[in-house]
């Protein structure tokens, strides 16, 4: 997955309250399917599909266990960040504003030139 | 007399460019000068907080390179997975001056995925300079990490809700 997709997949997979809801659910600890249909009035295959698009998204991974292969929750899609990229904007800004200040001082040096005062 | 924005505005552009722009007051040639003479482009060039543009080579010519470095200096801000020096540099490929200067950037660690071009065209009207950067990745994968990392910022708040969720969700049980 590009991180482009990557992003579309979280936020697809967070845009919906039950999905929410199961994430809410899973950060108190692992569960089986049967489980997580439990406080809602759906069935357990519709569960699977919410679980599904969660799965995709890497917000959620099933044990590999029997057959009640419990899920749990992945936080590292997340927190996903890199220094540079996620401060590339940060330090452009703060680039800039030094810029506008080493220009101040450039247009005064120029000024006092123009009109032949020592600087 | 239209209040013109000088603020930072990065935008995608095409497949795979990117567009910084951004407002000075101040002529062209200023502008022009603080991009291309090395003492000039330390004081401002500089990465986050307490790095330095520590070497900075310019070889003004068409074929000619140049070299930046950035340093780390103590008790920098370290949100850059523990590195201590940055380099870059690339090759110029047009000037002309003070208005266009296109060149090859590529980073040492090359976190873009192959070099850059980078167009910049500075417009003055009275006095006042409108910088346009155009950077082209060399693939659209690679301008939409760079994109996608810029908006992530701006969605980190849906991020820290998503947290307190959570966080109320485990005390609520």
């Amino acid at each position: 997955m590009t991180p482009s997709e990557r992003l579309d997949a979280t936020f697809t997979a967070l845009a919906d309250p039950t999905r929410r809801a199961i994430l809410a659910r899973l950060a108190l600890g692992e569960a089986s399917v049967a489980e997580l249909a439990e406080p809602f009035a759906m069935s357990q295959p519709a569960i699977s599909k919410h679980l599904k698009v969660l799965e995709r998204a890497g917000l959620v991974s099933s044990g590999i266990a029997a057959q009640r292969r419990p899920r749990r929750i992945e936080a590292a899609p997340l927190a996903e960040a890199s220094g540079w990229l996620e401060k590339y904007r940060e330090i452009w800004e703060r680039n800039y504003q030094r810029l506008d200040a080493l220009l101040e001082e450039m247009k005064q040096l120029e000024e006092q030139a123009r009109k032949g005062k020592p600087q | 007399m239209n209040m013109m924005t000088n603020a930072l505005q990065v935008a995608p552009a095409g497949e795979r460019e990117l567009t910084i722009t951004r407002g000075f007051a101040a002529p062209r040639h200023l502008v022009f000068d603080a991009h291309t003479r090395p003492e000039l482009v330390k004081r401002w060039l500089k990465g986050p907080d307490g790095w330095e543009l520590a070497v900075c080579e310019i070889d003004l010519k068409v074929g000619g390179k140049y070299r930046y470095v950035w340093k780390k200096g103590a008790g920098a801000d370290d949100g850059m997975g523990g590195y201590q020096e940055m380099g870059m540099g690339g090759e110029y490929r047009e000037i002309a001056v003070p208005e266009r200067l296109v060149n090859t950037e590529l980073f040492d660690m090359d976190w873009t995925g192959g070099e850059t071009l980078c167009t910049l065209v500075l417009v003055e009207e009275g006095g006042h300079t409108t910088l346009t950067n155009t950077i082209r990745y060399s693939s659209a994968e690679a301008r939409d990490a760079v994109l996608a990392s810029d908006m992530e910022k701006g969605l980190a708040p849906s991020y820290d809700r998503l947290d307190a969720l959570l966080e109320e969700a485990a005390h609520a049980a």
